[in-house]
Order: structure tokens, then sequence, then C-alpha cells
């Protein structure tokens, strides 16, 4: 006999299992996925590993990754050490025309990145208040790492500062008063309590901001074509000679920023272990 | 000492008015008051955390008002404790002890010490995320002790912790203070009051309504607030014996012996019982009430149901009496008459 609580239960269990909604997001999904991962594994695939081992062993592509990392790396490292402060300012306190500064924050990465490689040209070119004083300690940024330097920070410290600024958020206030009413200084509060609990995501700007930094074209190629980084010189080869010499390093590169993250977070994973 | 003089605060949706009171070296100052009155926030302007509108605070006559958070030596321990999870038991506890400027040597005997004394030791290396709320409570108060405040700050410190294991911080507590250490306690429990304090200042809406021991408080309630906190009238201090074979103690208030159930160890306490349970009459009552006196009526009160009866029988017992027997009974004050309250009606409350 048909019983009607059976048949509650099965649709129910229908229900439970089945649901059109998580298969169409689920395959929408995976287009999107498979629209990242093919490219790249084409690239890959499409270069044969005889051309990436000579290309691995060429001067001009070894100095311009080496270039590439050391730099991006200088950047992140400075301005991190200036906007750590800020973000900790940002996620604390609350001051006029505090959403027009962080407005301000985001801005570059908004603006297309050529435009932003024009304006920091004029801004540090010779005849500027800062080439000027650069130059008179000799000192130049234009065709220089340092110039180098200065265009991948400006269009990838928002990374960091966002990151580090909702790092700091999460911690509770309710700490850092505690440790101050235990005697502590400002100072030590902030670095015993407020930056160790905000590490996680410090690092994880850090990480954003050397990635965005090394993999950044449009600025540098306008404010240092020379000494070249490797998204130049990957750009130079497909000019010059196309696509088939373009690859290799290209996925030279890839590989070796990809190398390079995985070691920055098992350090950073490392470290925050011993601390 | 503590000196809290007129500090007035309006802070998001609680306000605290004229607040002042004073805490001498080893009292033990107890602020009673429903949840919601504003208590937590007397603590936080103390330690400096919300800066007061109106008003002026002394530690050992020295002003701190306008000093920072971290040069006021006043503990605060915080309702939800705030443990640094970025540290191990015994980080924490050494955290105040870094200042000083002392070698790690004497940090790590000092950390022991602490420990030992709050029977803490064998966490020390344990990660607090791992710790039950009764463990955290004493690493917080480890913490604080550590820097040896001249007063020690506590908010609320037995609410997160399990009925069985309160008392026993309730006597770490009092050795704490019985050692000279000035504490301010913020609680909404009576008993916890009764039972700790040596002052009591009772807080409602943002004031302080009364201030006294405790016995005074809630022997003479200044406001119908403070009588209805307490919500008891009836409260006596004094000793309680030894269980007679019949589980029944004894209990001596002044000359008068009271007969009760309690579970407590012999010594001294409070017995408190409502003016509900008590019973009066013109002749000695033939009942199965165990306490059972003889007295004069002092006092008559109209309340909102009947009437409030003070009698006088060695101690002034209150009992909460119907129209019609006031009426009946022809109750008028220098009257003679019998007051009854059964045993089970009487609660007793140790001091720790």
């Amino acid at each position: 006999m048909l019983n009607p609580f059976n048949q509650i239960i099965r649709i129910n269990a229908i229900g439970q299992n089945f649901s059109w909604f998580r298969m169409v997001a689920t395959l929408l999904g995976g287009i999107v996925l498979l629209f990242i991962i093919s490219p790249i594994l084409g690239l890959v695939l499409e270069t044969p590993l005889e051309s990436l081992f000579k290309t691995a062993g060429e001067k001009e592509v070894l100095d311009s990754i080496w270039l590439t990392i050391w730099v991006a790396m200088a950047a992140t490292v400075l301005f991190a050490m200036l906007s750590i402060p800020l973000a900790y300012l940002l996620a604390r306190y609350d001051f006029p025309l505090k959403r027009l500064v962080l407005g301000i924050i985001d801005l570059p990465v908004v603006i297309p990145h050529s435009a932003a490689g024009i304006a920091l040209l004029g801004f540090m070119a010779r005849d500027s208040i800062l080439g000027k004083t650069s130059s008179a300690i000799g000192f130049g940024f234009v065709g220089t790492s340092a110039g180098i330097a200065l265009a991948m920070a400006f269009v990838s410290v928002p990374f960091l500062i966002n990151y580090a600024r909702e790092g700091f958020s999460s911690v509770p206030e309710r700490l850092e008063k505690a440790a101050l009413n235990l005697g502590a200084s400002p100072v030590r509060v902030f670095f015993t309590i407020s930056l160790p609990l905000a590490w996680k995501s410090i690092v994880s700007g850090f990480i954003m901001m050397f990635a965005r930094g090394m993999s950044e074209f449009g600025a540098v190629v306008i404010v240092a074509y020379h000494p070249m980084i490797t998204p130049v010189l990957i750009f130079e080869r497909f000019g010059a000679f196309g696509l088939k010499y373009a690859r290799p390093v290209a996925v030279l590169f890839i590989g070796v920023c990809l190398l390079v993250f995985i070691l920055v977070r098992l350090i950073a994973r490392k470290e925050k272990k011993d601390a | 000492m503590l000196k809290v003089e007129g500090i007035s605060k309006k802070y998001k949706q609680f306000e605290i008015k004229n607040i002042t009171f004073q805490a001498n070296p080893g009292d033990y100052f107890m602020l009673l008051g429903p949840s919601g009155a504003g208590k937590s926030i007397i603590l936080e302007v103390i330690a400096g955390l919300i800066k007061q509108d109106e008003g002026q605070i002394f530690v050992d006559d020295i002003e701190v008002s306008s000093l920072s958070i971290s040069k006021r030596n006043v503990g605060l321990v915080f309702q939800d404790l705030a443990i640094f999870p970025n540290m191990s038991v015994a980080q924490n506890i050494g955290y105040p002890l870094r200042r000083k400027g002392i070698k790690k040597v004497e940090e790590r005997r000092s950390i022991q010490q602490i420990a030992e004394k709050l029977t803490i030791s064998h966490l020390l290396e344990r990660n607090p995320i791992s710790l039950s709320g009764g463990e955290l409570q004493r690493v917080a108060l480890a913490r604080t002790l550590a820097l040896e405040p001249k007063v020690l700050l506590l908010d609320e410190p037995l609410s997160a912790v399990d009925v069985q294991l309160r008392s026993g911080l309730m006597a770490l507590l009092r050795n704490l203070n019985r050692e000279g250490q000035t504490i301010v306690h913020v609680t909404h429990d009576y008993d916890e009051a009764i039972s700790l304090g040596t002052n009591v200042a009772v807080v409602n809406n943002g004031s302080i309504v009364q201030t006294g021991s405790p016995v005074e408080v809630f022997r003479n309630p200044a406001s119908e607030f403070v009588a209805n906190f307490s919500g008891i009238k009836n409260f006596f201090q004094g000793t309680i014996q030894e269980r007679t074979e019949h589980d029944l103690r004894c209990f001596f208030t002044g000359n008068i012996k009271l007969w009760l159930y309690a579970e407590d160890p012999v010594g001294e306490g409070f017995v408190s019982f409502s003016e509900n349970s008590v019973a009066v009459s013109l002749e000695k009552p033939d009942s199965s009430a165990v306490n059972t006196f003889r007295g004069t009526i002092v006092d008559i009160f109209q309340q909102k149901h009947g009437f409030e009866i003070w009698v006088d029988v060695g101690i002034k017992i209150a009992a909460l009496v119907t129209w019609e027997s006031v009426e009946r009974l022809e109750l008028i004050p220098h009257k003679e008459v019998w007051v009854s309250i059964k045993a089970n009606a009487l609660r007793f409350i140790e001091k720790i």
C-alpha cells in the first residue's frame, strides 16, 4: 500500500541532493576556471622543453628575471614600512575626509597603468622637483631601477594597504587597551599585539603587492624601458621576433613567479610559527 | 587608595552621573547593580580607557585623570578577559613585567610565583585558546597581578566561571584582599557582593544610590531600588554552628538563635528571609515552624498589599501582613505578638 509519508520523504531526498541552482552555478564557475587555466596551460604545452632550457641559459633573460624580482621586493619592503602604519591609522581612527583618503588609496587600481606611467614620468623627470633634488645628489629615476621600483609601487601599494587595514580592523581593540592597561607603551602594543594579530592579512597584502609589482608592465615600460624587467622583455621579443620567441620567456617567468610566491608564503608561515 | 570624585560621562547609550566613592587600602569594594547600570563604564573611566566628561580620580593621592592608560597603575581584569591569543600563558602573565626592565631569569621566577599562587603553574606553556573559562579567568588575574597594581579592578570576574569553580575563585579573591590588595569589584550578583565585599556601593541608572558595609546597605536600604534589588529586609550577620542530629543548623545573631538548613561550613555569614515568610500571631503558635519568638511591634508601614510590620524580638524582624489580619488581631505599635518563621524559609550566605 502506498504510504503518503514515503512520498514526502522521497521528495525531500531529491530536494536535498539536487538543486538546479547549484548545478548551474557549478557549470558557470567551471567555464571561468577553464578560461583562466587553458590559455596558461596552452602556453606551457606549446613551448618545447628544448627552447625553454635554451632561454633559461640566456644572460639577458636571467638578468631581467633577477632585476624584476629584487626591484619588486625592494619596492614592497620599502612601501610596507611606509604604509603599514598608515593602514593601522585607517583601521583604528576616524578623522575628517577619511573616505577621501580611502578613495585616493584605491586610485592607482582604477586608472590605466600607462596613464599612471606618464604621470609618474612627469613627477620624476629631470626638470621636476623630485628629479632636480635627486640628480643634485647624483641619483636618477628615469631609466633606472629606482624608477622601476616607484612605478611598481604606485600600481601595487593599494593591495598592501587594504589588506593590512582589514587585518588591523579584525584585531579586537580591547586587546590593545588591555595591553596599555598592563603598562605597555603604544609602540610596544603595536609590535606585540596589533602587528602579530594582523600578521596573516599583512603577509597576504605583502604577497599581493609583490606579485602585482612583478607583473607590472604598463607603468614600468613608460618610466624605464631599460634596464629591462621581464614583462618588458616579453613584450620586446614579441614585437621584434613574434609569438614563438616570446613564449619561452613568458613560460619561464610564470614559473619563477609561482615559485617565488610559494617561497614567500612558506617563509611567512615559518616566521609566524617562530614568533 | 582609590578616590573617585564626581565622575560623569555620557558614553554611547549609557551615562554615569556624579560617581563619588573611596576605596581605602585593603578594602574590598563592591559596585553592585543591575546590568546596564553603568558599572563597567565606571571601571573603564578609572583605568583611563574612556575619558570622563567631568570629575577627578586619585590613586594614592596622585591625580591620574589626565595620565595615559599605561601610567595609572590600576589593573583592570576585563569581563571578556582579553587574553592575548598570540602568546602562551607564561607570555601573557609576563607581559607587564617586561616594562620594568627586569632580567629574564627574574621575569621567569615572578611568572612562576604568580602562577603558583593562582594554581596555574601546569598551564604556563599552554596556548590560551585551549583553556577553560575558569582557567582563563585565573590567567587574566595573574597577568594583572604581575603589574602589582595599586588597585585591582574586576569586571564581573565570576560570571564566566562554572558554579563548581566559583567558590574556589571567590576564596582566591578574598585571600588576595587579605594580603592587602585593594580591590574594586563590579557585579550584578547580590550574593557575591555580600560574600566578598567589605564595602558596597549600589549603582542604578548610572548613579551610586547607596554606599556602606553590606549590613548597613541591606539592612537599611536607603531607597526602594536597593530594597527591591536585594528584595530582602530581614538580613542578619552572625555565625553558623555545627549540624544537629536533625540536620538543622543553628545561626547566632546577637543573642538570638535561628534554625535553618545549610550546607556551608561552620563560620561567619548572613541569614536572610523574605517578609512574606514571617507569620504574626497573638498567642504562641502551635505550628511546625521552628523559629518562634515573642516580641513587640515597633513600626507599621502601609504597603501596596497589606502592612509591613516590624517586630523587635531582640533582632528586628519584618513581616508582611494582610489588611484583614491587622484589623482582626488589632496590630498596633507596642503590642506584644509572636512571630514564627519556618526553617526552610531562611537562607544562609557564607562570608568568604
